[in-house]
C-alpha cells in the first residue's frame, strides 16, 4: 500500500516528464505549465487546509508575496533570479506564520479563520496595488533575458519540467508529512483539537509549522508564476483568484490527501478548457465549470472525486 | 481518613466558578502514589469540572493543584501530558476519520519521534485494552464499548504516570463493565496511578483503594469504599435530607 503510493507518484512524475514531446503547441503547452503552477499553490493549501483543517480563503496573500519578491528582487535590484526565488518562499512562510500566530492564538477557527485569510490577502492586494516598489497598478515587469542561470528557458518544455519537479518534491514532501510525527498531529488537530492536545500536541505549535510549510509552497508557485508569466499585477498576485484556485482543486479532488491537489487542479482545469474549446471563450466560464464541478462533488459523500469512483467501482 | 501521600497529585482549596454558578467549591483531596482512586458523586456535582482543572483544560477561579510538589495549576493539557498526566474524556473524543491503530499512535507520538516506533507501541497498547482485532477499522465504525477503549488506548499511550478516567465504564452493559474492570487493574498494576471519575457503584467498589466524594461542589466524605458509603453525608447526597435516618430506621425495625 505504502510502495503503491511511491510508485503512483513516480508514475505521474514520468507520464507527466513526457508531456513536452508530445504537446509542442505553445498555447497548450502554456495551458500545461499554468495548470501545474496551480496544483503546487493547491498543494500548498492542501497541507493547512486538508491535513491541519484549518481552511484558508487566502493563499493568494502567500502566493503573492513570493510572487512580488522574485520579479521585484531581481529587476529593481539585480538579486540573481534563483536566490530572489528562494528568498520569496522563505518570506512567504514567514508571512504565514504571522497570520497564523495572529489568528490561532485568538483561537480563530473555520469559518472565521477563513475570513481572517480572505482579509489579509486584500489588504495586501490593495497595499501592492498602491505602493511603488510593486510597480503599482501598472505591475511589474521581469526583463526578458532567456539563459538558464536566469531563471529563464529558451523552450517551455524545460520550464515544464522544472514545475513538474516542484510539483513532484511537494508530492513527496507531502507524502513524507503524512507518515511523520508532524503529521499524525496536524491530523489529530483537524478531527479534535481537545483531544489533541490532551494527548500531549501543541495545538498551536503544530498548527504555525502547519501554515508555515503551506505557506512555502503555495508561494513557491507564486514565485514560479512570475518567472513563467514575466509579469506581475496586484490583481495577479493577490487575486482572489488564486486563493479559490488554491482551496478548489484540494476539496475537489480529495483533501488531506497526497494526490488530492494534483487530481482536483488537472480535472477541473482540462474540464475547463474542455468548455471554453466547446462554447468559445465565454468570460467567467471557467468559473461556473468549477462552481458545477464544486456542487457535484460536494453533494454526494464522500465529497471528492477518488471517492466517487471507489464509490462506482464498488458498485453502489 | 486514608493515609495520604501529597508528593504525588494534591488538589488544594481548588474553587471555580463560573457566573452565579460554584461548581467547584473549595475541593482538597490526595492521589496517593500506585492506587486507584474514585472520584465519585451525584450528578452535577462538579466532578468532570473538576477534572478539567487537573487535567489543564480549565482554569480554576482559586486553589491549587500540585503534581509531586509541584505548582500545576492551569499549565496547559499538551504540557501535562508530557509531564505524564493523561486523561479520558467522558463523551467520547475519538478522531472520527482515522484507524484505531493511528488514533492510538497519535498519543504514542508524544514520546516516540520515529513512526514505526509510535505504531509499535500503539499495537502493543492495543493488545492490553483489547483492540488488537480492531486496529485497522475506523474509530467510528468501532461500538460505545470499543470507543470507551481507544480511549483509554490514546491516553495509555502517552504513557503516563497518572491517568484520569473520566467515566469509561458508563454507557456499557455490565458484561463490558466485567470485561473492563481487570483491564484497569493491570494498568495499575503496571505501574500507572488511576484517578477515575465512576458512576457504575459495582466497578468502584471492586476497584478503588480510596475513593472521594463530591456533592454540590464540595468533598463531603473520603476513604475506603466501604467506608464512604456508609457515611450518611454520603447516602443523604444521593438520597435527599434525611435519607439516612430513614434507612437506618428501616434497618433497625
Amino acid at each position: 500500500m505504502k510502495d503503491r503510493q511511491l510508485a503512483l507518484i513516480l508514475g505521474f512524475a514520468a507520464v507527466a516528464a513526457l508531456v513536452p514531446f508530445f504537446v509542442t503547441a505553445g498555447t497548450w503547452l502554456n495551458f500545461a505549465v499554468f495548470t501545474l503552477i496551480l496544483c503546487l499553490a493547491a498543494q500548498g493549501w492542501n497541507i493547512l487546509g486538508g491535513y491541519g483543517g484549518q481552511y484558508s480563503f487566502g493563499h493568494a496573500a502567500f502566493f503573492g508575496t513570493t510572487a512580488y519578491l522574485t520579479a521585484v528582487l531581481q529587476s529593481r535590484y539585480g538579486i540573481n533570479p534563483y536566490a530572489a526565488f528562494a528568498i520569496g518562499i522563505a518570506a512567504a512562510a514567514a508571512v504565514g506564520w504571522v497570520i497564523g500566530f495572529l489568528s490561532f492564538r485568538s483561537g480563530l477557527k473555520g469559518s472565521y479563520f477563513a475570513l481572517v485569510t480572505l482579509a489579509f490577502a486584500e489588504v495586501f492586494r490593495v497595499v501592492a496595488n498602491a505602493s511603488d516598489i510593486t510597480g503599482g497598478a501598472a505591475g511589474t515587469l521581469i526583463k526578458l533575458d532567456v539563459r538558464p542561470e536566469n531563471f529563464q528557458f529558451a523552450s517551455r518544455g524545460t520550464f515544464f519540467w522544472v514545475v513538474l519537479a516542484m510539483v513532484v518534491l511537494a508530492m513527496l514532501l507531502t507524502r513524507a508529512l503524512e507518515r511523520s510525527r508532524l503529521g499524525a498531529q496536524m491530523v489529530a488537530v483537524r478531527e479534535n483539537e481537545d483531544a489533541a492536545r490532551a494527548l500531549g500536541v501543541d495545538a498551536l505549535q503544530v498548527k504555525l509549522s502547519a501554515i508555515a510549510l503551506s505557506a512555502a509552497i503555495t508561494g513557491a508557485a507564486g514565485g514560479l508564476y512570475a518567472q513563467y508569466f514575466l509579469y506581475l499585477d496586484a490583481t495577479i498576485a493577490y487575486g482572489t483568484w488564486i486563493s479559490v484556485e488554491a482551496l478548489l482543486a484540494p476539496i475537489v479532488g480529495g483533501a488531506g490527501t497526497v494526490f488530492g491537489p494534483v487530481v482536483g487542479s488537472i480535472v477541473l482545469h482540462s474540464l475547463s478548457e474542455f468548455t471554453k474549446s466547446l462554447v468559445g471563450r465565454i468570460p467567467g466560464i471557467d468559473l461556473v465549470i468549477f462552481g458545477i464541478m464544486l456542487i457535484l462533488v460536494v453533494r454526494f459523500p464522500p465529497r471528492n472525486i477518488p471517492g466517487l469512483i471507489r464509490r462506482w467501482r464498488s458498485g453502489r | 481518613m486514608i493515609e495520604a501521600d501529597p508528593a504525588f497529585l494534591a488538589v488544594r482549596n481548588v474553587s471555580m466558578r463560573f457566573g452565579g454558578l460554584l461548581a467547584v467549591s473549595d475541593a482538597s483531596f490526595f492521589v496517593k502514589e500506585g492506587s486507584i482512586t474514585g472520584l465519585i458523586g451525584p450528578n452535577g456535582a462538579g466532578k468532570t469540572t473538576l477534572f478539567a482543572i487537573v487535567s489543564g483544560f480549565q482554569k480554576p477561579t482559586s486553589g491549587h493543584v500540585l503534581w509531586k510538589g509541584e505548582e500545576i495549576t492551569a499549565r496547559p493539557p499538551h504540557l501535562l501530558a508530557r509531564a505524564g498526566i493523561a486523561r479520558t474524556f467522558q463523551i467520547v473524543q475519538p478522531f472520527a476519520g482515522l484507524s484505531v491503530r493511528e488514533n492510538i499512535a497519535v498519543g504514542a507520538f508524544l514520546r516516540h519521534a520515529k513512526r514505526d516506533d509510535a505504531i509499535a507501541l500503539a499495537e502493543k497498547v492495543a493488545e492490553r485494552v483489547g483492540l488488537t482485532a480492531e486496529l485497522d477499522k475506523p474509530a467510528a465504525a468501532l461500538t460505545v464499548a470499543g470507543r470507551k477503549r481507544v480511549e483509554l488506548a490514546k491516553a495509555l499511550a502517552t504513557e503516563p504516570k497518572l491517568l484520569l478516567l473520566d467515566e469509561v465504564l458508563a454507557g456499557l452493559n455490565p458484561s463490558e463493565v466485567r470485561d473492563i474492570v481487570p483491564v484497569v487493574r493491570a494498568i495499575r498494576d503496571s505501574g500507572v496511578t488511576v484517578l477515575m471519575i465512576e458512576h457504575v457503584m459495582q466497578a468502584v467498589m471492586n476497584l478503588c483503594e480510596a475513593v472521594h466524594v463530591l456533592a454540590q461542589g464540595r468533598i463531603i466524605a473520603s476513604g475506603t469504599p466501604a467506608e464512604v458509603v456508609a457515611t450518611p453525608a454520603v447516602v443523604e447526597a444521593y438520597l435527599g435530607h434525611g435519607a439516612a435516618t430513614r434507612l437506618s430506621g428501616q434497618r433497625d425495625a
